[in-house]
């Protein structure tokens, strides 16, 4: 799916990247990412957490420069971070939702952002329903895009702080079993989540109900045919969460439900619930991660939500530090 | 090209010896110093001071390092700096912060890392400890401690190198390559 995307609508107006800097103009997934692409994002973010820590949380760092936020779906957590990320750079950051702006009067995607665009910001961070919007977006406008969620498609930025998690708290990514658990067919998360760890060295295994998986990831599928990176899939938790070094659970996404792809709730808590019986199969010290909005007592159960193992609320705090990077890394320099 | 020597390691060492004795008489011992190292070779040099005030009057002067990639002036003419580490463990607010970097050129990195310093806090002052100065200021910034005055040509380069960081203490001069350095070049 990624492949396909990107190969249809390859992003224009590619500007040679700076040497030692991040070697791309729009962050749209991280299919075409390298593990020196991730380095330096991980690191750089180090650097912003120090900033994030301090009693004056503020930096002149991209005085004169506009990020557009540009929300076609809800979002807390993206939103709420790139905006704050800005800011903290000293950004001029500006808000647009689709219930506010004049796609309610029928104005396009592309007429919207073409608007934007003559406005002159530097960065558009957007989230769409479409898989691939952002992608025929970055054909369309100067400033650098970034991708805040598209569809089932990618979520790169939601992948990114998922790495830097991970690296603070076990030190590193290469050779770790990640096991990704849940609504894996709507998740924009678990996708780019799947090129990410992949390109850091991480060893990733997908679990679901076989209704929740692509039909194509079907655990009796060759999964190089696919075109996906080498990865295991497995409709058996108890398999997905052996040794885990992270267990991720995802959101089931009740709004992309379009009936008929669960029997009942009630059937996935018991196949698919993130238990502490079943988390105790992971590695000891195990982190249990979750993207966020948590259904609590439906993927994970409650207790284990705020539990000793969670580092989701680290994950959101850490969401700052990573977007403030990306921003840093995309728009900080010459244009 | 290797350029011409400008400081050994011994003179190198002389040098830090009697920064450090300067800063202790300047500011009557080493009861409120703070030492900030700049990235990337100002935070060898601070620890080094450090080290030698330890052993003149032991106090352990408490040092930082801080990186102001976030604070230059001209992220606008020139591809991004990559971050390097930012850590003061201790309060500024009340202490005298001893600036400590390598090479002091147009002045407009230590302009950068007064800004930093102001976010940090309010430091009762700020000095300024440099190896080597190379004049050709851009700003009215001057330094309170100065290893070796040396008079260069706008397009020579003035490089350090230091055991920490590149495994041997010297300091060279080289000729221009013919482009003028860039106003915030490598050096400070």
């Amino acid at each position: 799916m990624a492949d396909t995307i990107a190969q249809h609508v390859a992003p224009a107006n590619q500007a040679a990247p700076a040497p030692g800097g991040l070697q791309h103009q729009h962050v749209l997934d991280l299919n075409d990412w390298n593990k020196e692409d991730i380095d330096l994002v991980l690191r750089t973010a180090d650097g912003m957490r120090e900033v994030l820590q301090r009693d004056i949380k503020k930096v002149p760092t991209l005085r004169g420069k506009t990020v557009i936020t540009l929300f076609y779906e809800a979002s807390t957590r993206t939103r709420m971070s790139f905006e704050l990320a800005g800011k903290l750079l000293s950004a001029d950051v500006i808000n647009l939702t689709a219930s506010t702006s004049s796609t309610t009067k029928g104005e396009s995607l592309v007429d919207t952002v073409k608007t934007i665009d003559a406005m002159a910001p530097d960065c558009i961070v957007m989230r769409h329903p479409s898989s691939g919007a952002p992608y025929l977006v970055a054909q369309q406008v100067r400033a650098s895009v970034v991708n805040g969620g598209d569809g089932w498609h990618a979520h790169p930025t939601q992948a990114l702080l998922d790495m830097y998690t991970i690296r603070e708290h076990l030190g590193g990514l290469a050779g770790l079993k990640v096991a990704i658990v849940g609504d894996i067919l709507h998740s924009r998360v678990a996708r780019s989540d799947v090129w990410g760890l992949q390109a850091a060295g991480a060893q990733v295994t997908l679990c679901g109900p076989a209704t929740l998986l692509p039909r194509e990831w079907a655990p009796d599928r060759d999964v190089a045919a696919t075109g996906l990176p080498p990865i295991t899939i497995t409709w058996d938790i108890e398999q997905a969460l052996a040794d885990a070094d992270v267990v991720m659970a995802l959101r089931l996404q009740k709004e992309r439900q379009e009936g008929g792809l669960l029997p009942s709730i009630g059937e996935y808590i018991t196949d698919f619930q993130i238990t502490p019986k079943r988390l105790a199969l992971a590695r000891a010290g195990a982190l249990l991660m979750h993207p966020g909005p948590v259904n609590e007592g439906i993927e994970l159960a409650s207790e284990l939500v705020r539990g000793a193992q969670s580092v989701i609320d680290t994950q959101v705090t850490n969401g700052v530090a990573v977007r403030m990077a990306l921003l840093y890394l995309l728009i900080g320099g010459p244009q | 090209m290797p350029g011409k020597q400008l400081l050994s390691s011994d003179d190198i060492r002389r040098a830090l010896v009697r920064i450090a004795h300067e800063v202790l008489e300047r500011n009557h011992g080493a009861g409120t110093l703070v030492f900030l190292g700049m990235q990337t070779r100002g935070v060898p040099l601070a620890h080094r001071l450090a080290t030698l005030v330890k052993e003149f009057e032991g106090v352990e002067v408490p040092v930082g390092s801080l990186d102001i990639s976030l604070y230059r002036d001209d992220l606008a003419q020139r591809p991004r700096p990559s971050l390097q580490q930012t850590r003061v463990p201790m309060p500024v607010t009340g202490q005298t912060v001893v600036l400590v970097d390598d090479v002091l050129f147009t002045g407009r990195t230590v302009r950068a890392a007064l800004d930093a310093i102001a976010d940090l806090g309010r430091p009762r002052a700020i000095q300024l400890a440099v190896l080597v100065d190379r004049g050709h200021r851009e700003l009215p910034i001057r330094a309170d401690y100065v290893g070796k005055n040396v008079p260069t040509a706008q397009d020579e380069a003035v490089e350090v190198h230091l055991r920490e960081v590149d495994g041997e203490d010297v300091v060279t001069i080289a000729a221009g390559q013919g482009a003028p350095v860039p106003a915030m070049g490598r050096e400070a």
